[in-house]
């Protein structure tokens, strides 16, 4: 039956003692069914574990614990969702231009977190170990809790804006969110512990604080309550969440050498996605938070290059480096942002979201933020689509990109050392030529051809007919995207009409 | 290397040229244009001479740059995936040997975008 000694227990135990009577001991050898038929997933990754035990969970959380914590946190977090949505707490936030980080945020993330729930809820039946197989389960249920509290939110915010309505149906089809979905099917196809390398320690671990601390200082910046109450109830679990990126690292690292070489691979692969993805972020940070906290380029040195640097002098130790092309990212921390949103600007037709010009204040900060880039590049192509928009020649891109066969993002990148030469790359596969967006792609490309020579690309499903029709309005249809409400300039838009009345509205209350 | 799985892995490429009604897609990218933010891809049929590329298609992908009225492409340089190229006057994509996701990349020396910012 079980392992627990039958030594007499001291009346009061030790937080940990408790901890392991608890958690340990509680599982029985299978005799009817071999165990690699009943966990069939922890082997052929190639990962070897000698004793499932070893695996600590530092947060040394119980499931009764669990339940009560967070059942606390919900009401609590209820509570003030409640009070946003009586109160109107819509009308409190900066301008409403930011309401457009959070459409995105919102459709790109939420499915990601239901997404989550799912994947970590399979890997947390497939763990043979007690101590990552508890880590998991919490955590799917976490995400579950993430996700309906931000469709809680889409369905307030919906109310108001555009573009928000239909964000499960978008994120099947849309071609910029085809980005995060491809990212994290990606994940959820691999084995349990290439998953929790992608999820729990590149994403979560090593870039998260890229995306959720922008992401979250920047609500509070601008008046956006509701997601700050989000933020900080998702906090607590989201510093569990990191805890077992990091522990799931370093158990796999300690159980066995030949464990070093996989991990580092998938530590390449997964730092290069996830930093891919964070390209529509640096875009929000820079661009679309009217109240700004940070720049990309601060937020990359601070929590990358400083932050990230002494993980990896920490890790070390057991043979892990950097990540491959870290420098690359490093290297592209003072155009990324711009890249993105003129590439969001051209094709704002396509999107479900508005998007601006910078005004003379933003330019100005992004002149003190990027001296080395930004009059010199980018400066130049705001005075020239200003010009032309005042024209009556609004600039719009009416051809569609090359995208990238792995992260699918428009092939807008530039060669490190040049930030005005485009950095295509391309290979041949079995006969079929591909093509990627940088080195990083197409080396994941490479390494297993086969996970992405079936990939679904927006812009060849639109040709093949996949997608509603030949021409722009039949796609958009397809898309559920209400051309002139949901996109194309904020200025001129429902959403600036509706704000500016809710400021007259103010004005003649004050 | 073949990915790591728990069975066969084998999947047909998406993206085969059987799969777009007699067209072939064509990667296009006019260096020192970063107006437009990346690469065009455009399906084409295989048999299009290379005076309809260029007299047609590329003016209206590129017409509403200012360069491009200042563009002689009889004077750009060509590269087809990664290898200079010289087009053949009257020949077909085809009989160029531009196949199914070729890249066409080109510069024209002199023309180099605006503001000094190659856009």
């Amino acid at each position: 039956m079980n392992a627990i000694s039958p030594a007499p227990r001291p009346k009061r135990l030790g937080l940990k003692e408790r901890y392991a009577y608890l958690t340990r001991g509680l599982d029985w050898e299978p005799s009817y069914q071999p165990k690699e038929k009943i966990f069939p997933y922890t082997a052929y990754e190639g990962i070897r574990i000698h004793d499932w035990d070893k695996f600590e969970d530092p947060f040394r959380l119980t499931m009764d614990a669990y339940w009560k914590f967070q059942a606390e946190k919900e009401r609590r977090l209820y509570a003030v969702i409640d009070s946003f949505a009586q109160n109107n707490g819509q009308m409190n936030v900066t301008d409403a231009r930011y309401i457009n980080a959070l459409k995105i945020f919102l459709t790109a993330v939420s499915p990601l977190e239901y997404a989550a729930h799912r994947s970590y809820a399979h890997v947390g039946r497939h763990f043979e170990g007690v101590g990552p197989r508890i880590a998991c389960q919490m955590q799917a249920i976490d995400e579950l809790r993430h996700a309906q509290t931000q469709i809680h939110t889409i369905s307030h915010f919906n109310k108001y804006f555009d573009g928000l309505h239909d964000p499960w149906h978008m994120h099947s089809r849309v071609w910029y969110l085809s980005v995060p979905k491809s990212f994290f099917e990606d994940a959820m196809s691999a084995g349990p512990f290439e998953f929790l390398t992608a999820i729990s320690f590149s994403f979560e671990y090593v870039l998260t604080s890229l995306l959720f601390v922008p992401f979250m200082s920047g609500a509070a910046y601008n008046g956006d309550m509701a997601t700050v109450t989000f933020g900080f109830s998702a906090q607590s679990d989201e510093s569990r969440h990191m805890t077992l990126g990091l522990e799931i690292i370093k158990f796999m690292l300690e159980q066995d050498e030949a464990n070093v070489p996989i991990v580092q691979k998938w530590i390449d692969k997964w730092f290069w996605r996830g930093y891919r993805l964070l390209s529509i972020v640096a875009m929000m940070m820079d661009y679309m938070l009217p109240k700004k906290i940070m720049s990309w380029q601060e937020a990359w040195e601070m929590y990358f290059e400083e932050g990230g640097g002494a993980l990896f002098k920490d890790l070390a130790r057991y043979g892990i480096r950097l990540p491959k092309y870290h420098e690359v990212a490093t290297a592209e921390k003072d155009r990324y942002s711009h890249q993105a949103w003129s590439t969001f600007y051209q094709y704002n037709h396509a999107a479900a979201f508005h998007t601006w010009l910078p005004d003379e204040g933003e330019q100005a900060w992004m002149r003190e933020k990027y001296p080395e880039t930004f009059d010199r590049l980018y400066a130049p192509r705001y005075a020239w689509w200003a010009k032309e928009a005042a024209e009556g020649r609004r600039f719009a891109n009416g051809t569609l990109p090359q995208i990238c066969q792995v992260c699918q993002i428009p092939a807008f990148f530039t060669e490190p050392d040049d930030p005005t030469r485009i950095s295509l790359r391309s290979c041949e596969h079995e006969g079929e030529r591909y093509h990627f967006c940088s080195d990083g792609c197409r080396d994941i490309f490479l390494d297993e051809p086969e996970k992405y020579v079936q990939a679904w690309l927006p812009v060849s499903q639109i040709y093949m007919g996949n997608c509603g029709g030949a021409t722009v309005p039949e796609v958009l249809d397809w898309y559920h995207i209400n051309v002139g409400t949901d996109n194309r300039d904020y200025s001129g838009s429902p959403d600036e009409a509706l704000w500016r009345e809710w400021q007259a509205q103010k004005g003649r209350a004050a | 290397m073949p990915t790591v799985s728990i069975g066969e892995y084998r999947f047909a490429p998406a993206d085969t040229v059987d799969k777009f009604h007699g067209n072939q897609l064509l990667t296009l990218l006019w260096d020192d244009h970063l107006m437009f933010c990346a690469p065009f891809c455009l399906p084409v049929p295989p048999d299009m001479p290379w005076e309809a590329l260029t007299g047609e298609v590329l003016p209206q992908l590129y017409g509403q740059h200012p360069d491009w009225a200042a563009v002689d492409l009889d004077a750009a340089e060509w590269t087809l995936n990664d290898e200079p190229f010289l087009p053949v006057a009257g020949a077909s994509l085809r009989e160029m040997d531009i196949g199914h996701k070729s890249v066409l990349r080109f510069r024209t020396p002199g023309v180099v975008g605006l503001f000094g910012a190659h856009f």
